[in-house]
């Protein structure tokens, strides 16, 4: 069931911000100062960490999304997917520990 | 002179109309865009946020130079149209799931396909009416291809 609403709620987030995300960057059709203003936002220490919580949930839906394929599609699929839900956490964890301080770096370093 | 008809033709049932079943194709859009989003989910990310300076290097020119490659066009526009649909109609899936009301349904489901429909269309004039150097536009923000011209 955690797998299931983890994988709704990700889903969710990452729609709305792919809303936001489409009108921010309609912006360098506008001019290159509107866009510049608003992307600069998008540098600050917040929306900083805000993009590791956008990668950490695309992270989960994008790994859990394959599993659900492999369940419908694989002829065994059902029989491992509780054992897959497990390879997704470890694949997660992985991809935010390579990711994170990559993003902390750009954000926070100088 | 008319046709004799099939002996016996207007006893058999008028065949049932066959119908699209769009649920299912609905189901199946989801899985197949879910692995194209894979690839162009990282691609992007990768490029955007990982390479080089990541965020901090994203600014007008950036954009402009990423666009005046085909590759990356074909890749955000792939990206804008999939990713959209795909969001779209996995938030009606949970409209249908959670909006109990008949009239919120419906409201909510108008939303998703208007904004679905605004924004795909928004997003892919942006992409191929972009101009990287538009006139009169402060040099120190364009791109350095625009400074041959
Ligand atoms: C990274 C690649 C992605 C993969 C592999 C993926 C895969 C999937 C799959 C397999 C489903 C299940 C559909 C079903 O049960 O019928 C799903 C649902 C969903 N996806 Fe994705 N997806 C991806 C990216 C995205 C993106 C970018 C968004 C947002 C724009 C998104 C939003 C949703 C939503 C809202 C649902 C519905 C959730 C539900 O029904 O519980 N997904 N995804």
């Amino acid at each position: 069931m955690w797998s299931w609403v983890l994988h709704r709620i990700t889903g969710v987030a990452i729609y709305f911000f792919l809303l936001v995300h489409i009108l921010d960057t309609s912006l360098v059709r506008l001019s290159p100062e509107a866009y510049n203003a608003v992307i600069g936002t998008y540098k600050t220490p917040i929306m900083g960490l805000g993009e590791l919580a956008l990668v950490i949930a695309i992270g989960y839906h994008a790994l859990n999304g394959l599993r659900i394929i492999l369940i419908d599609f694989w002829s065994v699929g059902t029989r491992y997917q509780k054992l897959m839900w497990y390879i997704v956490l470890i694949l997660w964890v992985i991809l935010i520990a390579g990711f994170a301080p990559r993003q902390l770096m750009h954000v926070f370093g100088s | 002179m008319t046709a004799i008809p099939v002996p016996r033709s207007g006893d058999t049932a008028p065949r049932k109309k066959r119908r699209v079943n769009w649920e299912k194709w609905g189901w199946i859009y989801m899985r197949v865009s879910g692995v194209f989003l894979v690839v162009l989910i990282f691609g992007h990310l990768f490029v955007n946020l990982v390479s080089g300076e990541g965020v901090k290097a994203i600014d007008f020119a950036f954009v402009a130079g990423k666009w005046a490659n085909p590759f990356f066009v074909v890749w955000d526009t792939l990206l804008l149209w999939l990713a959209l649909i795909h969001g779209g109609n996995g938030m009606r899936t949970l409209v249908n799931d959670y909006a109990n009301n008949r009239t919120l349904r419906k409201v909510l489901l108008i939303a998703i396909l208007a904004s679905t429909v605004i924004l795909i269309v928004l997003g892919t004039l942006v992409i191929y009416t972009f101009d990287p150097c538009p006139t009169g536009g402060d040099a120190s923000l364009l791109p350095d291809f625009c400074k041959a011209g």
